[in-house]
């Protein structure tokens, strides 16, 4: 055996490492299952260019001119008709709420004036809110008019050949493509989202892993107490954080603030309530500080990449969409974003308001049916 | 007679297929303090825990103060003082703290003159604004005392409330305890002291899940039916040798200069020890069995038929 070194030492050490490694699974389950979510997320989901980004349609008279306009939209793969026949209020929400990233408005007079010979104009309305979702379904807009009328002409060899098409394309919210006006609401609620869930897990876990948890229970508390006392804290705490971002976001990025305040900070409130119950929640599930910090980030990546904050929600396959409705932060960075950057009224943001409060209340209910009142 | 604080039956506690606490039926009556005995890992703590709603029981039923030890946990929890075995207050917070904070958790009405006065009974008042964390033993097992009592309960589980505690702080907390008894306070403490066994009104002791025995200390001493005799001389390591798992010798024992033999059978014992004696060119004499010796048989004949 070498003073310096000794593999009999090291073996005794690998050993030892390796059966504490075995007997805490749910740190084994990260080190495998993190890098394989990470990779199916990474690979499938995540698209820097969006394609087939949802569009609504309106077109009061749709003449053949319009239709073919429309598929020659459609076939760059960039735009999807998903409300083919709205009017224009009905779009103006949509765009409003997220639920399109373009609004198509074809004039009535478009193909009359096709006909006719003169220089006929669509009006394309994009959510610049996020620059990059925008920008790639804007750069083929050039090729495509004139792909729809050769087209067109091609079919019904007596249309005149027309005086071209002008199209109007207006970046809503944000026409400049400032990339900061996006990415800073939806700090706010990434940043809320890892102070409030992770400080919230590590609460109740402290009072077990100290022993302190006997002693508690064998006085007259509640579990609801208790479940409010451990997260009004950390929701007083919360508030100073929204605080500090919004004013820094006004002050040192200027940020627009076109909506109601009152607006954006009843959803804060509810949003910052499911993330402390869900930290609780956590807290209830494991056994370690250790373990309550890994589910925290077990949740917390997904829930970056697929709510929007990194990548376009809209951007991404269906399935990945459906997964995403599932973090509170996805519903949330809606809620902001529409009202802070695009406007939106109380009403507009509904649903993902009833989503964020469905969050808060069923965490709640599934926390207290968690807790152990006794120490079984 | 009033009817008794503690009275349970048949309880059962099973941690997955081990049983731990085996069909424990105990009464323990009001003003009284009993010792609860039994080696490490017996199911003294289990059974604690289930009396004070802490643990589901598995089988068994019973009342604590009149209530309902299943279905009545947070009556039992606001009439109970609970002192854990582990030291489970906040260590970042003062005592006084940690005292308001208890107080807080019973709704005690004004929690300040409780707290003081508390602070006041069990001399704390010089430490108030000391962080818990940086208490030595006998100190945090004062305050832990301090928080049980101060929402005056009517009964005190107190789970080996003297480990680790200097033998000075140990006679205070026992006079400590002897006075709130004798203030009606019925109490049940289990301890690995004799000296404390012997302190209490009656004990009960605990082997591997089961009630082995019960009653007052003599009674309990009288019960084993042991013999004790002592050796003393120049060679008692000699006889000691020569006494393990000889005929009718249950025990054999070094104190000291002398060595303490114990049997069950006091004719055998007699021949056996005086024999050995006059070998080794030692004394032998009668003396009284301790209670020790009667736990060291206890816990040696439950070892022998494992559940």
């Amino acid at each position: 055996m070498s003073r310096f070194f000794s593999f009999t030492r090291l073996a005794a050490l690998l050993v030892k490492e390796s059966i504490q490694m075995r007997r805490d699974r749910v740190t084994f389950a990260m080190m495998i299952g993190v890098p394989l979510l990470q990779l199916m997320l990474f690979g499938f989901a995540i698209n820097t260019d969006p394609k087939g980004l949802p569009a609504a349609l309106v077109a009061p008279t749709q003449d053949r001119f319009t239709r073919a306009m429309i598929s020659a939209l459609e076939l760059t793969g960039y735009y999807r008709f998903v409300a083919p026949d709205a009017s224009a209020p009905l779009a103006e929400e949509m765009i409003a709420r997220g639920d399109v990233a373009f609004v198509v408005t074809v004039p009535s007079d478009f193909g009359r004036r096709i006909e006719r010979g003169d220089r006929a104009r669509i009006l394309i309305e994009a959510d610049a809110t996020d620059p990059s979702v925008a920008s790639g379904a804007i750069s083929t807009l050039s090729t495509v008019a004139a792909s729809a009328l050769r087209r067109e002409a091609g079919l019904d060899a007596t249309a005149p050949p027309g005086n071209g098409i002008d199209i109007t394309v207006h970046r809503r919210y944000n026409p400049e493509g400032i990339t900061q006006y996006n990415i800073v609401p939806g700090l706010l609620g990434v940043i809320l989202q890892l102070t409030m869930v992770m400080m919230t897990a590590m609460a109740l876990i402290r009072e077990t892993e100290r022993g302190t948890m006997e002693n508690l229970l064998s006085m007259p508390a509640t579990p609801l107490e208790i479940m409010l006392g451990k997260v009004v804290p950390y929701f007083a705490v919360g508030a100073v954080q929204v605080a500090v971002v919004l004013v820094s976001a006004k002050l040192v990025f200027d940020v627009p603030f076109v909506g109601a305040v009152h607006v954006v900070l009843a959803g804060i409130f509810v949003f910052v309530l499911a993330l402390v119950i869900l930290g609780y929640l956590i807290s209830t599930v494991s056994r370690t500080q250790m373990q309550a910090m890994q589910l925290t980030f077990f949740f917390f990546l997904p829930s970056l990449l697929l709510s929007g904050f990194m990548f376009p929600y809209r951007g991404m396959p269906p399935w990945a969409q459906v997964l995403g409705e599932i973090f509170p932060l996805t519903h949330f960075l809606r809620l902001i974003r529409s009202v802070m950057l695009k406007g939106a009224d109380a009403t507009t943001v509904a649903g993902s308001f009833s989503a964020l409060t469905l969050f808060a209340i069923g965490l709640a209910l599934l926390a207290l049916l968690r807790f152990r009142r006794t120490l079984d | 007679m009033t009817a008794p604080a503690i009275s349970v039956t048949g309880l059962t506690k099973r941690f997955g297929a081990r049983t731990v606490v085996d069909g424990v039926t105990l009464s323990v009556a009001k003003g009284e303090i009993m010792g609860f005995l039994g080696p490490n890992g017996s199911g003294k703590t289990t059974t604690i825990r289930m009396m004070c709603g802490l643990l589901e029981p598995d089988g068994g039923e019973g009342r604590v103060l009149g209530h309902d030890i299943r279905h009545e946990r947070r009556a039992i929890k606001r009439k109970v003082g609970y002192m854990t075995q582990r030291f489970s207050f906040y260590e970042d917070l003062t005592i006084a703290e940690n005292l308001n904070f208890v107080a807080g958790l019973y709704g005690m009405k004004p929690a300040r003159k409780a707290v003081r006065d508390t602070l006041a009974d069990l001399g704390l008042t010089a430490r108030r604004d000391q962080l818990a964390g940086s208490l030595s033993g006998g100190w945090k097992q004062r305050l832990a005392l301090a928080a049980c009592i101060m929402h005056k309960p009517d009964l005190l589980m107190l789970d080996e409330p003297t480990a680790g505690v200097d033998p000075k702080a140990r006679r205070e907390f026992w006079d400590e305890i002897h006075a709130l008894a004798d203030g009606g306070l019925t109490v049940l403490v289990s301890t690995h002291y004799m000296d404390e066994a012997e302190r209490c009104h009656r004990i009960a002791y605990i082997s591997f899940g089961h009630l082995i025995a019960q009653g007052k200390v003599p009674q309990v001493v009288r019960d084993a039916g042991l013999t004790t005799m002592i050796i003393t001389g120049p060679k008692t390591a000699e006889a000691a040798r020569l006494l393990k798992g000889a005929l009718g010798v249950d025990q054999v024992a070094p104190f000291g200069a002398t060595l303490h033999v114990v049997g069950t059978d006091a004719e055998l014992l007699k021949k056996t020890v005086e024999k050995v004696a006059r070998d080794t060119g030692n004394a032998a004499a009668d003396s009284e069995t301790s209670l020790e010796d009667v736990f060291i048989q206890l816990m040696g004949e439950s070892e022998d038929t494992p559940t």
